[in-house]
C-alpha cells in the first residue's frame, strides 16, 4: 500500500436513473456511499475504476472519489461527494426522499 | 403567437424520432457513452450531480396557455411536479430517467416546444426582453426578429460547430431588460436621426471566466440588414475564433485578440458580400412572421376595480406597487408574477402553480406569458380591471409575492444542489437572504436591489452584473463565497468589482447584512439606491463593513 496514496471510491451515475452509485466490492453497484468499496492501493483503484468503466451499459462517467473509512462504511471527504450522497438542499429529493436511505 | 409551420413540425418531430432512437441504442449497448453524448447533449439532454437534466428552450421567453399547461404535465409525468426557469428563458426538468426522455419530447412537440440547441457549441435559445410586445418604452416588438434568428439558426449547417456555444439576446427597447450588453451579440433597437428603427449592434459581451461588456460593432443597423449582419458576425467569428482552447474560444475573446477595429472591419466586409446574395427572402419570411405577432385586440372596459383595491387592500397596494409595470395602453398593466417567494429556490415552480398561470393567461392575459431571465414569469397583457382577480389567484396559489427587484428577487443559478459544474451551492444562500430580510422587515426600505448568485464561475447566474453578486467557489474543499459590488445589468451595464476575500457559507448571509446596513447609513435619501450610492462612494466604504477587522487593524 502506498503510503502517500487516500484512499478512494469508485463512483458514477446510473445509465438510466442518473443517480449516483457506488462500486461494491462484491462488483455490484450500491446507491449509498457506506456500502461502497474503500480502495486503499493506487494500482488496485486504476483496476476497479478500469472494470467500472467497462460496465458502459449500467453506469456514465465513473470516477474515483476520495473517501475515508468510518463507523458505518466509507464516508465522503469533499462536500461535493458528500451531497452526492444525499441530494439537492432545497427538496427531500434524490436519495433523501426515499425512506429505505434514511 | 408564431406557429410552427409544416416544415418545423416536421423537423421537431423528426428530431423526436432520431432521438428516440438514439437513446434506444444507448440502453442496449450498441451505442457508448462518448458517441451518445454529443447526441443528447444536441437535444437538451445533460447529465448532472444526481439525475438527468432536460433544458427545454422557451424561445424568446413566450409561451401561452397551452404550452405552459404541457410544461406542468411533463413535470407531474416525468418529473418531481415542478420546473426550474433559468436566466435563458428556458425550463429545466432536474429528474427525468433516460428512457422518459423521448415521450417527454415528443410531449413538448406536441406543443411546438422542444430542446434542440439548448446546449452544445451552437446558437443557443435567442433570449428577449420580457416584456416584448407590450412594454410602454418599446421602439417595436423585438419577437418576429428573434422568431426569424431562431429559424435561420435552428439546425444551419454552417453554425453547428462553433468554436464555443453562442447566445443572442434582443430588446426592442431603450432600457435594456435582456442584458444585450454580456451575449456573444446583443441587438438593441434605436431610432435612428431620421426616425427609422434599426438595432444597435453589440458583440463580445459575456460573463463566465472572462467578464466583459460587448462592443458596439455597428451603431445602427437597418433592420432589413439583420440577418445578414448576424450571419457575417457568426462567419467570421466562426473563422477566427480558437477552437484550441475552450477559454479563450468565445467571441469575447476573439474579438480582444484580433481587436475591435480589424473584426469590425471583417464583419462589414463578409456582410458586404452576404447582403447581396440574400435576395430578400429573409424579409419575405418576416413578414409572415410579424403577421403572427400582431398586437392582441384590446379591451375597453372598466378599471376602476384596481384603483379601488389600491386604496382598500394593502396587500394588493404592495404588490402593485413592486409587481406591475407600464403598459403600452394605459388601461393594461404588465403583471410580473414572483417565484421568489421568501425561503423558496428561485425560478421553480410547481405544475399546479404553472396551471394557474396558464389559467390566469386564458382568461385575464390575452393567452400570453413570458419567461424573465429574472426567473419570473410575466402576464405581459393583463386589462387593469381584471387585476384584483388576477392578484386573489395568484395570492391563493402562493404566487403573489410582492418583491419584484427587491433584495429578495435574487437570481440564483442551480448551483451545487444540482449541477455537475458547480463549485459550491446557491439556492441555499438566495434561501437565506431572502428569510433574513423579511425577518429584518428591511426590503421595502433598501429599495431596488439586484443580487444575482452563481455556484460557479460559469456565472450562469449573471453574477458579474448584480449590484451585489455572490459566486460561489471551492476554497481547499470548503465551499466559498466572493461578493462583487457595483454591477449592472442594463444600458448601463458594468461588470461588478470583487470586494475582498471570499467567506465561509456561515458568514456570507452577515456579511450581507453588515453591507446592507452600510448602504442604509450611507444613502444620501431613500431615493438614493445601493448602486447609486456605490457610484457615488465608490468600494471603500462598503468593503470597510463587509471587512470590519481590517478597519480595525488599520485604526489599531
Ligand atoms: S454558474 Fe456554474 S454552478 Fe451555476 S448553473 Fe452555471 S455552471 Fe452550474
Amino acid at each position: 500500500m502506498s503510503p502517500r496514496f487516500t484512499p478512494k471510491v469508485v463512483t458514477a451515475n446510473a445509465l438510466l436513473e442518473g443517480d449516483v452509485v457506488y462500486l461494491t466490492a462484491d462488483d455490484c453497484w450500491s446507491r449509498q456511499h457506506a456500502e461502497a468499496e474503500l480502495i486503499e492501493d493506487e494500482a488496485h483503484a486504476q483496476i476497479r475504476l478500469l472494470d467500472a468503466q467497462a460496465q458502459r451499459q449500467v453506469v456514465v462517467g465513473a470516477y474515483l472519489a476520495e473517501a475515508k473509512a468510518g463507523p458505518r462504511g466509507p464516508e465522503p471527504v469533499h462536500f461535493r461527494e458528500a451531497f452526492r450522497t444525499r441530494g439537492p438542499s432545497n427538496y427531500r429529493h434524490g436519495k433523501q426522499e426515499d425512506p429505505s436511505h434514511v | 403567437m408564431y406557429k410552427y409551420t409544416d416544415f418545423d413540425e416536421a423537423f421537431v418531430r423528426e428530431r423526436v424520432a432520431q432521438f428516440s432512437q438514439q437513446v434506444a441504442r444507448r440502453i442496449d449497448g450498441s451505442l457508448t457513452e462518448d458517441e451518445f453524448r454529443p447526441l443528447r447533449l444536441m437535444n437538451g439532454l445533460y447529465l448532472q450531480l444526481h439525475a438527468y437534466m432536460l433544458r427545454v428552450a422557451i424561445p424568446y421567453g413566450s409561451l401561452n396557455s397551452r404550452q405552459m399547461r404541457q410544461l406542468a404535465y411533463i413535470a407531474d409525468t416525468w418529473d418531481k411536479g415542478y420546473g426550474h426557469f433559468t436566466t435563458r428563458q428556458n425550463i429545466q426538468y432536474n429528474w427525468p430517467k433516460l428512457s422518459d426522455v423521448p415521450a417527454m419530447l415528443a410531449a413538448l412537440a406536441d406543443v411546438q416546444m422542444h430542446a434542440i440547441q439548448t446546449s452544445g457549441n451552437t446558437i443557443r435559445n435567442v433570449t428577449a426582453d420580457h416584456f416584448a410586445g407590450a412594454a410602454a418604452d418599446e421602439i417595436d416588438d423585438p419577437r418576429p426578429i428573434a422568431e426569424l434568428l431562431r429559424q435561420w439558426s435552428t439546425d444551419h449547417p454552417e453554425f453547428q460547430f462553433l468554436p464555443r456555444k453562442f447566445k443572442i439576446a434582443i430588446t426592442g427597447s431603450p432600457n435594456d431588460r435582456a442584458v444585450t450588453k454580456a451575449h456573444d451579440i446583443g441587438l438593441r433597437m434605436v431610432r435612428n436621426a431620421d426616425g427609422a428603427a434599426g438595432f444597435e449592434v453589440i458583440v463580445g459581451g459575456g460573463l463566465g471566466r472572462t467578464p466583459l461588456i460587448g462592443h458596439v460593432v455597428r451603431a445602427f443597423l437597418p433592420q432589413a440588414d439583420l440577418l445578414p449582419y448576424v450571419e457575417a458576425v457568426l462567419s467570421v467569428y466562426n473563422l477566427l475564433g480558437r477552437r484550441d482552447n475552450k477559454y479563450k474560444a468565445r467571441i469575447k475573446i476573439t474579438l480582444h485578440e484580433t481587436g475591435a477595429a480589424e473584426l469590425t472591419r471583417m464583419i462589414e466586409e463578409r456582410f458586404a458580400e452576404l447582403r447581396v446574395a440574400y435576395d430578400g427572402a429573409d424579409q419575405r419570411l418576416l413578414a409572415g412572421i410579424r403577421a403572427a405577432f400582431s398586437r392582441p385586440v384590446y379591451k375597453t372596459a372598466p378599471t376602476d376595480a384596481h384603483y379601488t383595491a389600491q386604496v382598500n387592500d394593502p396587500d394588493y397596494r404592495a404588490w402593485a406597487d413592486t409587481n406591475l409595470v407600464a403598459h403600452r395602453n394605459a388601461d393594461y398593466a404588465i403583471v410580473q408574477v414572483s417565484l421568489k417567494a421568501h425561503g423558496q429556490t428561485p425560478g421553480d415552480a410547481t405544475s399546479g402553480q404553472m396551471r394557474v398561470l396558464a389559467d390566469l393567461a386564458e382568461t385575464f392575459g390575452h393567452d400570453e406569458l413570458r419567461i424573465s431571465h429574472e426567473q419570473n414569469v410575466i402576464l405581459p397583457q393583463v386589462h387593469k380591471g381584471d387585476l384584483p382577480a388576477v392578484h386573489a389567484a395568484l395570492k391563493a396559489a402562493g404566487l403573489a409575492t410582492a418583491n419584484i427587484g427587491l433584495i429578495s428577487d435574487i437570481i440564483a443559478c442551480p448551483g451545487m444542489d444540482y449541477c455537475s459544474l458547480a463549485t459550491a451551492r446557491s439556492i441555499p444562500v438566495a434561501q437565506e437572504i431572502a428569510l433574513r430580510f423579511q425577518e429584518l422587515d428591511l426590503e421595502h426600505e433598501i429599495g431596488p436591489m439586484k443580487i444575482k448568485i452563481s455556484g460557479c464561475i460559469n456565472a450562469c447566474g449573471h453574477h458579474h452584473v448584480g449590484h451585489i453578486g455572490i459566486l460561489g467557489l471551492d476554497r481547499a474543499g470548503v465551499e466559498n463565497y466572493q461578493i462583487t459590488l457595483g454591477g449592472d445589468a442594463t444600458e448601463t451595464a458594468a461588470i461588478g468589482e470583487k470586494a475582498g476575500p471570499g467567506f465561509s457559507y456561515d458568514d456570507v448571509v452577515p456579511a450581507l447584512e453588515r453591507l446592507i446596513r452600510a448602504y442604509l447609513s450611507l444613502r444620501l435619501e431613500p431615493a438614493e439606491t445601493f448602486l447609486l450610492a456605490f457610484r457615488r462612494l465608490g468600494p471603500a466604504p462598503f468593503r470597510a463593513a463587509l471587512y470590519p477587522e481590517e478597519r480595525d487593524r488599520d485604526a489599531a
